[in-house]
């Protein structure tokens, strides 16, 4: 059971919460190319080690929040708001 | 009597290799005679050597398929399939065992349906008992769109030659006496039938393709973890390993769970997330259901297995992960499922629970393709539905390696489907493979 400290709301529950993906990609430019569109839409860094993603909570302030979660421990390292530049602690990404 | 073992001291060479000799009824019967001593090893305990023409990274059932048929049917016998820990230990032995081939899709119809001819004799090919119950596999519906949805679905399949049937209430009763069809939410209007679908002993998947393809010459080296793959420009030139450098002509990647690892060391990346799914089974009862049975209100499907346990599954735990385990919320949002579905098991105790990791891909479809490196060929993607596709993704990936084009079967799970806007998308749900 993941325990999410929603910057709204305090602690709560993971069942409160649904998750919403990799929050690492950012939309490409209306002048990128074909290649850089279907990048953006389809793959994933899919690291083992911490992750950046978004988290919904549905069942609190329904505000989406910013989470740096490790995908093996599932320890939480920070939850912010969504425009906030969390920073993802880098040495145990995944190779 | 006097037999010599075939310990791990003693060095074989190809001639010498371990034969496990044919296994039969009257074999079995002959060494209960003589206290089952003239067993021998099921497979060749291999270490690597320096170069093969194939080299498959990952000893699962996809991977250990894979280099029975490249050896098989295709000729190819200068095999090695690596893997970091012992055989069998990833999805292949964590699954909830079901086979079937109920799809909506024609190209996925043809596909799994093919990967069920090959599980129906593939006992007499393999000469392994890997308990092929084809049981049926039953889908129930609650509503009337549902009910549209299967009815076209069994109609696709039915075109295809491929068996369906649609059943009412009171033959998913008779079929199912534990079902509550008159559940006040969710009431069971009927179900949807594929009577050749069933259950295999997942464990012996593992076990009778590994010493099949022993058999037929593969190298089955375990206990070797790959560290990285060496390229030349964009060739894939063999692997590093934690046993040494082995050189390859082609590198099949057969990792699922953790595909995108060996992608990176390969530098690209997939369309691919990782996300843990439960399976339980509950303290054997005698026996309660003779079907692979499916819930249509919420995720859950149960069948009972050989030993009287009730082996039982729902969704993923929702987020990406790498940790073989579940979280409660799941556990719990399953049994709710299952008690809805059958109210008489709340008093079953679960036995064991466990987690599997699998590469969920962007459309819930797998890969099995050609990758931007020369000679490096990827199986992967194959979200929770690689156990009932061993024997044709085998075959196919086997058919990619082997000739260099794709298997007519297996054209359109490609990795180039994404960017040409032909995703296989059972569901219709888009690129998130949370929600798959």
């Amino acid at each position: 059971m993941l325990r999410i400290e929603c910057p709204w709301c305090g602690v709560r529950d993971e069942t409160e919460f649904r998750y919403r993906g990799d929050a690492s990609r950012s939309p490409p430019a209306a002048t990128a190319s074909l290649a850089e569109f279907c990048a953006q839409t389809y793959t994933r860094e899919n690291p083992r080690g911490w992750h950046l993603e978004w988290w919904l909570h549905v069942g609190g302030c329904r505000k989406l929040l910013k989470v740096v979660r490790h995908t093996d421990t599932h320890e939480i390292h920070a939850v912010g708001h969504p425009h906030e530049a969390l920073a993802v602690p880098m040495e145990t990404r995944a190779p | 009597m006097r037999r010599q073992r075939t310990g791990d001291r003693l060095i074989h060479t190809n001639a010498q290799r371990a034969a496990s000799g044919r296994y039969s009824a009257a074999r079995l019967f002959r060494e209960g005679l003589l206290g089952h001593r003239g067993w021998s090893r099921a497979w060749h305990k291999a270490s690597p050597r320096p170069r093969y023409q194939v080299v498959i990274v990952g000893a699962g059932g996809q991977g250990l398929a894979t280099a029975y048929y490249l050896a098989t049917e295709f000729g190819i016998r200068d095999v090695a399939v690596i893997e970091k820990g012992p055989i069998g230990l990833g999805n292949v032995g964590r699954n909830t065992t079901i086979i079937r081939s109920n799809y909506f899709r024609p190209e996925n119809v043809r596909f799994y349906d093919y990967s069920l001819q090959l599980w129906e004799g593939l006992e007499r090919t393999l000469n392994f008992n890997a308990m092929v119950s084809q049981r049926g596999t039953l889908n129930l519906f609650h509503t009337e769109s549902q009910r549209d949805l299967f009815t076209r679905r069994a109609n696709g399949m039915r075109l295809l030659s491929v068996d369906a049937l649609a059943l009412d209430r009171k033959e998913v009763k008779t079929l199912v006496p534990l079902v509550d069809l008159d559940n006040g939410r969710y009431p069971v209007l009927g179900g949807f039938l594929q009577p050749r679908g069933g259950t295999v002993r997942h464990d012996a998947v593992a076990w009778g393709y590994a010493r099949a393809a022993s058999a037929a010459g593969v190298d089955i080296i375990e206990h070797c973890e790959v560290t990285g793959i060496r390229r030349e420009g964009l060739v894939a030139r063999g692997v590093e390993t934690t046993r040494g450098f082995v050189a390859a002509d082609r590198v099949c990647l057969a990792v699922a769970g953790h595909s995108s690892q060996l992608a990176a060391m390969a530098g690209f990346r997939l369309p691919i997330e990782t996300h843990v799914l439960q399976a339980f089974v509950s303290e054997p009862v005698k026996p309660v259901l003779n079907v692979v049975l499916t819930y249509g209100a919420g995720h859950f499907y149960v069948s009972q297995s050989d030993k009287g346990g009730l082996v039982f599954g729902g969704g993923i735990d929702g987020y990406n992960s790498y940790g073989q385990r579940g979280t409660l919320p799941m556990a719990e949002d399953v049994a709710a499922a299952g008690l809805t579905l059958m109210p008489g098991l709340a008093r079953l105790r679960v036995l064991r629970q466990w987690g599997g990791v699998m590469d969920m891909s962007m459309d819930g479809s797998p890969i099995i393709s050609r990758t931007p490196l020369t000679g490096l060929i990827i199986n992967c993607g194959w979200c929770y539905g690689g156990f009932k596709a061993i024997p044709a993704g085998g075959m196919t990936t086997a058919h990619l390696i082997a000739r260099g084009d794709p298997h007519p079967l297996a054209a359109h799970l490609d990795l180039e489907r994404f960017e040409a806007g032909r995703t296989v998308d059972e569901r219709g749900l888009g690129p998130f493979p949370y929600a798959h």
